[in-house]
């Protein structure tokens, strides 16, 4: 239930008074709603969940991630 | 920056697994909460991974596996309503209630549909004026602000044919429930990256602190999950007891405020019973008098059943970590996704349902 996946925001817009938008995943275009991700723009990345955006993914967080990652894999027992 | 095959790369995953075997030196027992979590354990197969002395256990955050018997029961009799459109997540359908269930209904000429997104059931209740639609609202704090803002959003839209079946749920109190059971055997926590992608993980510490448990917000990726663990395996082993965030491209200690503000504006804690596990208090959510027009309880009433659960499962005890699936008599054998006697063995999220999908069926893990 409680699955999400990355998107990316492609169009944003309003309807009905709600913030809404196109999201990109994996090449399929789908409407979602950004309500509560109203500083998103057009290009970034959010975590999708039964049509809403969960939340904006951070770029910067992630490479930092991966960078610790890499840096505990290559750690020499 | 695709934010997927990044964190499924085999190099690192096997230098993060390398890692964990290196740190490990004792027998430690750690729960993920996210049935989401517990099927990418299994499709990845990281507890065969895992060395032998990390036993994981899976926690009670499957929505359609704890919604009780009573609402499951409730839902089945209002879908049965002349003039009723029920519309649902996909799972619910096949949960069994005390006697039958939501796809018998529909066998039997019920208007039960199947929905994608909350918006859905508004947009549906918009095309059938005539029609009362009535949506499962199911789900942890992570589905919560969808399923609420389609009663805003049926609000400004004048919609007077909506309404929507209550089962929310809130992780923080089932964790101190679990934790307070004379059985528990949890001793450290991968919290459920989602949830805390709307909620924030200021609520964990309070936890963290008062009963020396290790917390560790972890994503769905198999390398979030390994690291999760290691992240708790390194408290344990260093004797730390801190709630700490292993998905960092997500989640932020105050989550997301525009959603926890709708939450507050919408709704109340109110005590649920979660099915298996019995009343926790204060685990739930229901909609405010203010909406009260928009909550098929009280819109609708229908003879509440005295519930009957299956003797022999044991969901109960699964979803607290107390049991594996396997350990249950009727597991693969009386009870099987095709027949169900628990939901467990339904949700796609269920521990029962990965166990058998993913073949561990009869092996000691």
């Amino acid at each position: 239930m409680c699955l999400g996946v990355p998107g990316k925001i492609t169009e944003i817009y309003e309807h009905n008074g709600f913030l809404m938008g196109k999201i990109d995943i994996n090449g399929v275009n789908r409407e979602v709603c950004l309500a509560y991700v109203p500083e998103a723009k057009v290009g970034e990345y959010a975590v999708i969940h039964v049509g809403f955006a969960l939340n904006l993914l951070s770029e910067d967080e992630a490479l930092e991630t991966l960078r610790l990652l890499r840096e505990i894999a290559e750690t020499e027992p | 920056m695709k934010y997927l095959s990044e964190f499924r790369e085999a190099n690192l995953i096997r230098g993060v697994l390398e890692q964990i075997h290196q740190i490990s030196t004792q027998h430690w027992v750690i729960m993920e909460i996210c049935g989401g979590q517990t099927h990418s354990i299994m499709r990845y197969g990281l507890d065969q991974l895992l060395p032998q002395n990390i036993e994981l256990v899976h926690g009670p955050g499957c929505p359609v596996c704890v919604t009780s018997i009573e609402l499951i029961d409730k839902a089945i009799a209002i879908a049965a309503l002349p003039g009723v459109i029920f519309t649902s997540y996909g799972d619910m359908l096949r949960v069994p209630g005390s006697h039958n269930d939501l796809y018998s209904i529909r066998a039997n000429g019920g208007d039960i549909r199947v929905i994608y997104s909350p918006l859905d059931a508004v947009r549906i209740a918009r095309e059938n004026p005539d029609k009362q639609i009535v949506f499962f609202a199911i789900g942890f704090e992570t589905t919560v602000p969808a399923n609420i803002t389609s009663v805003l959003l049926a609000k400004s839209l004048g919609l007077s044919n909506y309404s929507i079946l209550v089962s929310q749920v809130r992780v923080p109190p089932a964790m101190h429930a679990i934790l307070n059971s004379p059985n528990n055997r949890v001793q450290g926590f991968l919290a459920a990256g989602h949830v805390c992608s709307v909620m924030g993980y200021w609520e964990y510490l309070p936890i963290a602190e008062k009963y020396h448990i290790p917390i560790v917000v972890t994503g769905f990726e198999p390398l979030d999950i390994l690291n999760g663990i290691r992240m708790v395996v390194e408290q344990l082993e260093n004797r730390t007891y801190k709630v700490e965030n292993a998905y960092s491209r997500l989640v932020t200690e105050q989550g997301n405020i525009a959603a926890q503000s709708t939450i507050e504006n919408m709704l109340e804690e109110c005590d649920r019973k979660w099915r298996g596990i019995g009343l926790i208090s204060l685990s739930g959510w229901r909609l405010k008098d203010e909406f009260a027009e928009f909550d098929a309880e009280r819109r609708f009433s229908v003879e509440s059943i005295t519930p009957e659960e299956s003797p022999v499962c044991i969901a109960g005890l699964i979803l607290q970590g107390i049991k594996k699936p396997h350990e249950c008599p009727a597991f693969a054998s009386m009870c099987t996704p095709e027949h169900p006697l628990g939901a467990t063995m339904v949700s796609s999220e269920g521990a029962c349902s990965a166990y058998y999908k993913y073949g561990r069926k009869a092996m000691a893990i």
